[in-house]
């Protein structure tokens, strides 16, 4: 990681967002920026609104105030599956697989806005529907590889046991290709074991695919370790922000997740 | 006032008290819905069924008869003598507590945790199954269901109304049932009782819990499973009532498990989960599909109560999802 | 212990995205539509083609067209019924605006036009969900229904009402009408079935049957991989109303040969297309005929035993398939909600790893 960054380096800025549900403010004036090849962690207690300014970043909530800057230029009200195309996938705090389809099929519907045939091809499946098909299985194949995940291509991901779901909606987000990976706690519910798993995945995705990463999580060691950059939320504010080691001293941040009595 | 004026107004009052009976339908869906989350389609069916069954018990046929007498070749059809009115209700609703009973065991019991689709899909499934268990117990014939309601229209209402007309003009003045005025008046008392009962006894709590939240109820020690019995025992006696009203009025026969499917398009503007809604949602279709067969009907060829009330509703979630006194909803990631 | 893919290596990803990727089963689809079409035309009577291949061919197709929407989709349509009415009166007003017009063309047009019909009361899917839709699209069952008995232009201003389909001929054989010979009315719907299903195949294993199935697993996390919700639920009105308008217009042109609306296209029509993608499989494009031909000869059979064997009363052999419908709905829907081809899929499963389970 370079230490002296320039302004074409940044690859998503939010500014002054503010979101509210109701009378409920969920977000409230957040700043931040996510660099290119970077592992952005999102920290905070549970409310703080981590989940919230994820679901701001690809589409699902419209904040009411504030802009979001992604590669160089302003966005506008965007639908998630406009979002996806511009290159920003994710995952999900609680699975959002198809259940009903294969790990195959999860990950090749990953892979749905870099295809293109027609109708009238696919119906026929000749041509270039068929040639498209077996170009990005192929795509496909190198990320079962990768995650090493062979052993489960043709089971239905409703069978398959909890790590390894996560572990295949890592893969459908990665079959996207995209500039940013949101991860919304991809640890959760884990065992060690696992964690580090997950923990080399990410590494590797970030490290082999160039892919920029912000995540979610809960597990201070596992943020500390992986993240170039770390910030904290608080009951939809933002508390600090900085690298893992500026965070961990900082007075308002310990107070914040350790509780520390101000009485 | 003219006679037009007047007829209009004859249509509203009509639109009105068909509508109360569309409520009383919906009525039964919605009591199942809030306590159970399933959309209960077999509730026109269940109607039907609780009016063939009183009408059995009152006229004392035999259950399954034709099919006895077919498989076994015997000549058998009533025990030889009716039964009084109120014993044959009683006994009525004694059926529709076994078979929410039954239902609960037999099916809901194993399809916990579905989705909601598929369950709706379930319910068409047993409303089919008790239109067959319907017909071969009690015969499929129309049947004329009579416990007492008067009916026919109100010359006194005639009268009043004849005076209403300014000079000059004919009018024969207002035809109004009077069955369904009594339908009205029984509908209010209906909801009423079950007001009082979801408020101020223990069941009642019970059931409005299990409506707010299924796994907090069960936590504090409500039975699920006997809160759905609970619950589809009074959509069955709501079902009774409904079947009651409408059997006297039109006889008891297979269309009357059609009102269901009107009963479909109430609910959705009146909410899934809203009793006021029913109501008032009933009245709504009641009325709009009358005034629009009075108004645009003759222009287009008539017969539009068969579709009106559905692309209402069409048009109204178009706008509004979630009903008119449905809770919005708000979607989570 | 023939019936399994070991030894037969696949070496590609085409070999791999086969449709039948088990040698025996190809063998086996290929012998079925060999038979379909070389030998079953010459054995077929009035008997056979009235009563069992044509309506079971006619409903696969149907059920094809609403498995697209609800199976794969997961949207609930409730009005098959009334798109099946628009494709039997879109090929009444082609086959007499235009007599010189060929019948596969009727009938395809009698397709475009219900699919244009099914977009349009697909719309409000994408606002509402679940049985929401399913009773919005009541209203179109009813209105459709409506509106080809009272607009008399349908019905081309006919004294009864009525529809009925003139003859017409392909390469000098009548297809419709009267005077056409079982085996010719037989093979024009076979063809219609065996390239739809093909096509039906190719759609839900492709980019468009991924992008349904995404939508009605976890809609939100379709949308997220960049999914449009509008353009998956209606493609899927679209494409499935295509299907159901060829069934409507196969149903009237070559089956029935007269139509009048509320009888033949009513609201038990939609339920029994539904009941035959539940009790086939939901999803599944063999389940489609397998439901089809299920829930169609099913009551066929127990009347015939019934009624005709052991002599019981029609009436009450009616109410008995009544029952029996109903119970085996909640039956599939409790114990396997994917159907007949769930069950056939498991059959074959065992056949694979027999005589060694384990």
């Amino acid at each position: 990681m370079q230490d002296t960054v320039k302004e074409d380096d940044i690859l998503l800025e939010v500014r002054n967002i503010s979101l509210s549900f109701g009378g409920v403010k969920a977000l409230e004036n957040i700043s931040f920026d996510i660099r290119k090849g970077e592992v952005r962690a999102i920290i905070g207690p549970n409310g703080a609104g981590k989940s919230s300014m994820l679901n701001v970043i690809n589409g699902f909530y419209h904040p009411q105030e504030g802009e979001i800057w992604f590669d160089g230029k302003l966005r506008h009200h965007m639908k998630p599956h406009q979002v996806a195309k511009l290159g920003i996938a994710r995952t999900f705090q609680n699975i959002a697989l198809f259940k009903g389809m294969s790990t195959l099929d999860n990950l090749m519907t990953g892979r749905y806005i870099k295809m293109h045939a027609n109708l009238f091809s696919q119906m026929a499946w000749i041509g270039p529907a068929q040639r498209e098909e077996i170009e990005h299985r192929q795509k496909v194949e190198e990320i079962i590889d990768f995650l090493k995940i062979q052993s489960i291509r043709k089971t239905p991901v409703g069978k398959l046991p909890y790590g390894m779901q996560k572990r295949v909606e890592l893969g459908r987000a990665l079959a996207a290709e995209s500039k940013l990976l949101l991860l919304d706690e991809p640890m959760a519910g884990m065992n060690l074991e696992e964690k580090e798993d997950m923990c080399r995945f990410v590494l590797d995705v970030n490290e082999q695919f160039g892919t920029t990463i912000a995540l979610i999580e809960h597990d201070m060691g596992v943020v500390m370790d992986i993240s170039n950059r770390v910030v904290v939320l608080d009951y939809g504010k933002k508390l600090a922000d900085g690298s893992p080691d500026e965070v961990r001293n900082n007075e308002e941040v310990i107070d914040a997740y350790l509780g520390v009595s101000h009485d | 006032m003219t006679p037009d004026f007047l007829n209009t107004i004859e249509v509203i009052l009509n639109g009105l008290m068909t509508g109360v009976m569309y409520s009383l339908v919906a009525l039964g869906f919605v009591l199942i819905f809030k306590a159970s989350g399933i959309f209960n389609y077999a509730q026109g069916v269940m109607a039907l069924f609780a009016a063939l069954t009183l009408v059995g018990f009152q006229t004392g046929q035999i259950p399954f008869a034709h099919l006895v007498n077919q498989i076994f070749g015997t000549q058998v059809h009533h025990w030889g003598s009716g039964m009084n009115n109120l014993i044959a209700i009683l006994l009525t609703i004694l059926v529709m507590i076994l078979f929410a009973w039954l239902v609960e065991k037999l099916v809901l019991q194993h399809l916990v945790n579905q989705e909601p689709i598929i369950l709706f899909m379930a319910t068409i499934g047993l409303a089919f199954f008790m239109e067959g268990v319907g017909d071969l117990m009690w015969g499929a014939d129309l049947k004329t269901l009579d416990v007492g309601i008067p009916s026919g229209g109100s010359f006194w209402w005639e009268d009043v109304t004849r005076t209403w007309v300014s000079e000059g003009y004919e009018y024969y003045g207002m035809y109004i049932d009077l069955l369904d005025v009594w339908a009205a008046g029984i509908a209010v008392l209906l909801v009423t009782i079950l007001t009082l009962f979801s408020q101020y006894t223990k069941t009642g709590r019970a059931l409005r819990a299990v409506a707010d939240d299924h796994q907090a109820a069960l936590t504090v020690g409500i039975s699920l499973r006997s809160i759905w019995v609970i619950v589809w025992s009074i959509a069955g006696v709501v079902a009774l009532v409904a079947g009651i009203m409408w059997g006297s009025k039109s006889g008891v026969q297979f269309s009357l498990s059609l009102i269901a499917l009107k009963a479909l398009p109430v609910l959705i503007l009146g909410g899934f989960t809203s009793i006021p809604g029913a109501i008032i949602g009933g009245l709504i279709i009641g009325v709009g599909e009358k005034l629009f067969e009075f108004w645009v009907g003759p222009l287009i060829g008539g017969a539009t109560e068969n579709w009106f009330a559905y692309v209402l509703a069409l048009f109204f979630l178009m706008f509004r999802p979630q009903g008119l006194f449905g809770e919005r909803i708000i979607e989570r990631v | 212990m023939f019936y399994r893919e070991s030894g037969d290596f696949k070496t590609s990803y085409l070999q791999d995205q086969q449709i039948f990727p088990i040698l025996q089963d190809r063998v086996f689809v290929a012998v079925v539509i060999a038979f379909a079409f070389l030998v079953v035309p010459f054995l077929i009577n009035d008997y056979w083609e009235k009563s069992v291949l044509l309506p079971v061919l006619i409903w696969s197709l149907a059920a094809i067209g609403l498995n697209i929407l609800t199976g794969y989709c997961g949207q609930v349509s409730l009005g098959t019924g009334g798109f099946m009415a628009v494709g039997a009166y879109a090929s009444y007003k082609f086959t007499t605006a235009f007599p010189e017009l060929n019948l596969f063309i009727v009938v395809l047009l009698s397709g475009g036009v219900t699919a244009m019909v099914g977009i349009l009361f697909g719309l409000p899917s994408l606002r509402i969900k679940g049985f929401y839709l399913a009773v919005a699209t009541l209203a179109s069952q009813f209105f459709l229904v409506w509106l080809f008995n009272k607009v008399p232009w349908f019905y081309n201003y006919s004294a009864s009402g009525q529809i009925n389909a003139p003859e017409r001929l392909i390469a000098g054989i009548a297809i419709t009408g009267p005077n056409a010979p079982p085996w010719a009315t037989y093979l024009f719907c076979l063809i219609f079935v065996v390239v739809f299903a093909l096509v039906a195949k190719n759609l839900t294993r492709g980019r468009f049957g991924r992008s349904w199935m995404a939508i009605r697993d976890m809609d939100i996390a379709a949308e997220i991989i960049g999914v449009a919700p509008l353009k998956a639920k209606l493609s899927a009105f679209c494409i499935s109303s295509f299907y159901i308008g060829i069934a409507g217009a196969l149903f009237f042109l070559v089956y029935l040969g007269a139509v009048e609306p509320t009888e033949a296209f009513g609201i038990d029509k939609s339920f029994l297309v539904l009941f035959m993608i539940i009790i086939g499989g939901l999803g599944s494009i063999l389940g489609s005929f397998i439901g089809a031909a299920f829930m169609f000869l099913m009551p066929v059979l127990i009347k015939n035993i019934l009624v005709n064997g052991v002599g019981w009363s029609p009436d009450i052999v009616a109410h008995l398939i009544l029952m029996i419908v109903g119970g085996l709905i909640m039956f599939f829907l409790i114990v396997e909600p994917h159907g007949l081809a769930q069950l056939w899929r498991v059959a074959k499963e065992k056949l694979r790893l027999w005589p060694f389970p384990h």
